[in-house]
C-alpha cells in the first residue's frame, strides 16, 4: 500500500514541483541564441512557466537547452556539461541544427546533439519562433509530470523498477493529439 | 587600379619568378614561382612604392585535376597607397610545401594554419603549424576535393542508451 501511495501521489507532487521549477542551462552556440533571448525576454517570457533563471553553471541546472549548431569538436564538452548536471535532468534541442544538424551536412557538424546526449524535446525551425519554444516547454512539462523524461526513466530503471521498453522512448502525443486517433490512421 | 604593382614586380623580378600576370575587373594578380614566394612577399612589403603592409587573406584552392594541384592565394592591401594585389603560388601534391610568410607578416600565422588544416599545405618556417579548426585527432584535410563528402570523424558518441541499440 505504501509503495503505491509513493508512486502515485508523492511522485506526482514531486514531478509537479519539478516541472514548474526548471533551472535552464542555455548551451548557446549559434544564431538560434537570438531567438532564445527573445523567448526568454519579457514579450514571450519563459518565466511564466517557471523556467525563470538561466544558470550558467551546469551544476545548478536541470534543463539543458542546446541552442544552435553542435560541431564534432564540441561533442566532448557538451557531454561533459550534461554529465555535470544533477539528476533528474532534461534536454531540449533548440532548432534544426541541434536536432539534426540542419542544412550542415559536412565533415565538421554533428548530425544532431542526440548523438551525444539524450534529447527529450526537439524544436524544429531555423530559428524556431518563440511560440514553438513555449510549446516545447509545455510538452516537456507534460513529460516531466508523467515521469517520462529520459533521465527520470533511467533513474527509475536504476532504482529497480520495471520499465517497459515502450516507455523508454514514448511517442509524444503532445497537446495537439486528437483523442482516440492513433498513428497510421488515414 | 594597381598596375603599378605589377610593373614594379616585373621590373624587379626578371629571372622568371613571375610566371604569369593578369588583370581582370580592375583586380591585378600575379602567379609567383614557388621558390620566390617569400622574396616577392617581402619585396612588396618593403618597397616604398608598393608598401603592402596589410595581408588581408591567405587561403588555398584545390584544383584537383590540374598540375600543380593546389594554389595558395594571398591578398595584399596597402593602407597608405590604397591599392591591392592578389598573388598565387602553385603547390604540387607530392611536395605539398610552401615557404611561410609569417616572418614577413606575422598576422598570417593563423591563415597558414587554416590552409594547412583544411588543405594540407605545409608552410616551411611557420613557428607553430598545428591544426586550428579541426581537432588534433582528425585525419586528413577536409576541404580537399578527394575528401569523402559524407565522411565523419566523431570524437564522441552516445552508447548504452536504453531503447537505442548501438
Amino acid at each position: 500500500m505504501g509503495l503505491e501511495i509513493y508512486n502515485s501521489t508523492v511522485q506526482a507532487a514531486v514531478n509537479w514541483a519539478r516541472k514548474f521549477s526548471l533551472f535552464q542551462y542555455p548551451f548557446v552556440t549559434a544564431c538560434c541564441g537570438m531567438e532564445f533571448m527573445s523567448s526568454a525576454a519579457p514579450k514571450y517570457d519563459l518565466a511564466r512557466f517557471g523556467a525563470e533563471f538561466p544558470r550558467f553553471s551546469p551544476r545548478q541546472a536541470d534543463l539543458l537547452i542546446i541552442v544552435g549548431t553542435i560541431t564534432e569538436r564540441q561533442g566532448p564538452a557538451l557531454r561533459r556539461i550534461y554529465d555535470q548536471m544533477c539528476e533528474p535532468k532534461w534536454v531540449v534541442a533548440f532548432g534544426v541544427c541541434a536536432s539534426t544538424g540542419g542544412f550542415y551536412q559536412n565533415y565538421s557538424t554533428m548530425p544532431g546533439a542526440d548523438q551525444v546526449v539524450p534529447v527529450d524535446v526537439y524544436i524544429p525551425g531555423c530559428p524556431p519562433r518563440p511560440e514553438q519554444v513555449l510549446d516545447a516547454l509545455i510538452l516537456l512539462q507534460e513529460r516531466i509530470q508523467r515521469g517520462e523524461g529520459h533521465s527520470q526513466i533511467v533513474l527509475k530503471a536504476e532504482a529497480g523498477h520495471d520499465v517497459p521498453i515502450a516507455a523508454i522512448r514514448p511517442r509524444d502525443k503532445g497537446p495537439h493529439a486528437v483523442a482516440g486517433k492513433t498513428e497510421g490512421a488515414k | 587600379m594597381s598596375q603599378l604593382i605589377l610593373d614594379r614586380l616585373a621590373a624587379t623580378f626578371t629571372g622568371g619568378e613571375l610566371e604569369q600576370i593578369g588583370s581582370q575587373h580592375g583586380n591585378e594578380w600575379a602567379r609567383v614561382r614557388r621558390d620566390a614566394w617569400r622574396t616577392v612577399g617581402s619585396f612588396l612589403r618593403d618597397d616604398p612604392a608598393c608598401d603592402m603592409k596589410m595581408p588581408t587573406d591567405l587561403t588555398a584552392v584545390d584544383r584537383m585535376t590540374r598540375e600543380p594541384r593546389f594554389d595558395v592565394v594571398l591578398h595584399l592591401y596597402s593602407v597608405t597607397k590604397k591599392h591591392r594585389v592578389r598573388l598565387y603560388a602553385g603547390v604540387p601534391e607530392d611536395d605539398c610545401t610552401l615557404d611561410s610568410l609569417v616572418p614577413v607578416w606575422p598576422g598570417l600565422d593563423w591563415f597558414e594554419r587554416e590552409a594547412y588544416d583544411l588543405y594540407g599545405v605545409r608552410f616551411r618556417g611557420h613557428p607553430d603549424l598545428r591544426r586550428i579548426l579541426m581537432y588534433p585527432e582528425f585525419v586528413g584535410h577536409p576541404l580537399r576535393k578527394d575528401y569523402p563528402k559524407e565522411k565523419r570523424q566523431p570524437l564522441i558518441r552516445r552508447s548504452g542508451f536504453p531503447g537505442k541499440p548501438e
